[in-house]
């Protein structure tokens, strides 16, 4: 096993989902010199569904963004600083205004089936001399060998890591030690694997570890878990866990307790858990972002939120599709409503 | 009736579609079909049902220039450059299907009535000819201070000209938004799903409106949806309109006609069919001219 593995932190990333994008520059300040104190390597600072995200199909930002990027830059002082960048959604232009900010990251995220639309962007980033974290989202949708060609291609156009990112907390231990373990042999050996993990079926932290048994250098967390869905792997236990297996992380574990503790928890607007609906997009394999928009729509349009997650699920549909959310939640009260009108029409 | 010749550039799955519903116009008569690939399936069917044909492109195309006024093309951004230019000089009008953008962007419905004395205007991204004529129709009735429009398309309709060019396509469809579609801002958003059997396209419309009467605003996305069917026969609201304070939502799905492309892909059908229908606009400009013309000499 590796003696050393890279935390990002995606508190201020991930964890924007959670705050429904109503991070303020103090909240942010904070947590980011928090987590820069406790020795963090990488810390993610973008919206929810990243750079340019702030929209009415994800969500609007309380504060623009590149004032966040740029208040985290200015505490950040030991670690480096990342974006997250989905094409399709933000941009070059975006990337490129953040880098003038202080990223030194760029996380570039795809579905797992579509690496080829993030081309532009990894090349752009390794011109600008960025660490390029190359994502593939969803990847509990295909398997290792469709993985494998998928993390192929952005390989070849230069990415440093790809992650396998378990954006629906839906994968069990053998799956991701399958997915792993395939890219870590097909990759060249100067590119390493990563893996983010969401803690929908209580599983953050332990597929977080088996990843990196089979071979991950690379993990996220977020303080608290504070994240989409039920959350990420936390952090502070990331560190606790992979500490006691001696592994090392350089985060100091009361520095980054401490954090969770004092920054992240008090701030709070949604405390990522594993309720009916969280547990549903896990059993389900919905995209985890989907969680405060399927409670949003369940109220609405007055069906259960577990009926939306689970149709969502059986039509397949991937990160980003937020709009099919309503689209459902309208069909289903249709439907209901269709089905009273029949019983009504039996009963007199 | 008196119909304009046209020529297609292009024997892939957009020009051979294209052909397809150009055959079943009234105001254009196909000629030429032109490719570059002898053995091209596009060339072959062409050929069946009785088009002239070539695989040596534009260039032996515009040796038989008396054939058509008209020539769509469907090849690719980077042909279309030096395209437009032969065919300037040639005279011809062009319609161009591709990511070039020589000449202006059209909606039919929304700005194509001022472009029809234009030699080359270009087709708008799906993803624009999607929603920018919703965003007109809500515009005619309401301020829009900002409009976002969210596409998503099936993987497998999604070419290597929209994948490797992705941000290019959610540029100019936001701009799309605020100067064809008057939003005072626009955002775009694609999305590629690889579900099996492949999604048909649909796209949201998110409109802030000000000033809006929810009563006027739906019956002008009603109405604008039934003029859009008249030319894309599978465009249909998901559900009415929904309103939320100042924001509207509009779901939209596009089924293709099927043509030659499958049905799945709405997005590739709805830019076959607006480039007929603006071809179609041009034809009946072009003939409108003539018939004055005749008057004028006649009485002369």
């Amino acid at each position: 096993m590796g003696r050393r593995v890279q935390i990002t932190d995606t508190t201020l990333r991930d964890g924007d989902h959670a705050m429904a994008h109503q991070f303020t520059v103090e909240q942010v300040r904070e947590i980011a010199r928090g987590l820069d104190e406790a020795g963090v390597p990488v810390i993610e600072v973008s919206h929810g569904d990243g750079l340019g995200g702030a929209s009415l199909q994800y969500g609007r930002s309380r504060v623009p963004e590149e004032e966040l990027i740029a208040a985290a830059a200015e505490e950040i002082r030991r670690g480096k600083l990342a974006v997250l960048l989905l094409p399709g959604i933000g941009t070059r232009r975006e990337l490129k205004q953040a880098v003038g900010l202080g990223a030194k990251v760029a996380r570039i995220a795809t579905h797992c089936t579509e690496a080829d639309i993030s081309e532009q962007h990894i090349k752009m980033a390794k011109d600008l001399g960025l660490d390029v974290h190359a994502f593939l989202m969803m990847a509990h949708m295909v398997g290792p060998e469709k993985l494998v060609e998928q993390a192929l291609l952005m390989e070849s156009y230069g990415a440093d890591c790809v992650y396998v990112v378990d954006s629906a907390g839906a994968m069990t231990e053998p799956e991701v030690r399958a997915r792993v373990r395939a890219l870590r042999q097909a990759l060249r050996p100067e590119t390493e694997v990563g893996f983010h993990a969401h803690n929908n079926l209580a599983l953050a932290v332990s597929n977080s570890v088996a990843a990196i048994e089979e071979g991950a250098t690379r993990v996220d967390g977020s303080a608290c878990g504070l994240g989409a869905g039920a959350g990420n792997a936390m952090t502070e236990v990331l560190v606790a866990v992979l500490e006691k297996l001696g592994i090392e992380t350089g985060i100091d574990l009361f520095k980054i307790m401490d954090v969770a503790e004092e920054k992240v928890r008090p701030i709070m607007r949604h405390e990522p858990k594993i309720d009916r609906a969280s547990l549903t997009i896990g059993y389900a394999g919905v995209y985890s972002t989907f969680l405060l928009h399927a409670y949003r729509a369940a109220e609405r349009f007055r069906v259960d939120a577990r009926e939306i997650l689970i149709e969502l699920g059986r039509r397949q549909v991937v990160g980003g599709q937020e709009d099919m959310i309503v689209d459902v939640a309208v069909e289903l009260s249709r439907r209901k409503a269709e089905d009273l009108h029949r019983a009504s029409e039996v009963m007199w | 009736m008196e119909r304009v010749k046209v020529a297609i550039l292009g024997s892939g799955n957009i020009g051979t579609d294209l052909m397809y519903k150009v055959r079943r116009s009234e105001v254009l008569e196909l000629t030429w079909v032109a490719g570059i690939v002898p053995e091209s399936e596009g060339l072959r069917l062409a050929r069946e049902l009785g088009y002239r044909t070539t695989y040596r492109g534009i260039e032996e195309l515009l040796e038989h220039g008396e054939d058509f006024e008209i020539v769509f093309d469907a090849t690719t951004a980077r042909a279309h450059y030096r395209h437009a230019e032969m065919l300037a000089e040639a005279g011809k009008i062009a319609i161009d299907l591709t990511p070039a953008a020589v000449g202006p962007h059209v909606v039919p419905l929304v700005n194509l009535s001022e472009h029809l004395d234009k030699e080359n205007v270009n087709l708008v991204t799906c993803g624009g000819q999607a929603t920018v004529p919703i965003v007109a129709a809500i515009r005619g009735v309401a301020e829009v201070e900002y409009a976002e429009i969210v596409s998503t398309v099936a993987s497998r309709s999604a070419g290597p000209g929209t994948r490797q060019n992705i941000d290019e396509f959610t540029q100019t469809t936001a701009r799309a938004l605020e100067t064809i579609g008057g939003a005072e801002r626009g955002k775009a958003i694609i999305i590629l799903n690889p579900a099996e059997p492949p999604i048909l396209m649909r796209n949201t419309v998110y409109a802030v409106v000000r000033d809006g009467d929810q009563e006027a605003i739906a019956q002008a996305v009603v109405g604008m949806v039934k003029r859009v069917q008249e030319y894309v026969p599978g465009y249909r609201l998901k559900a009415e309109p929904i309103f939320d304070e100042e924001k509207v939502t509009v779901l939209l799905e596009v089924e293709g006609a099927g043509d030659y492309l499958p049905p799945y892909a709405g997005n590739l059908d709805i830019m076959t069919a607006a480039a007929v229908r603006v071809g179609e606009e041009f034809a009946r400009h072009i003939l409108e001219k003539r018939a004055a013309m005749r008057v004028v000499s006649a009485r002369g």
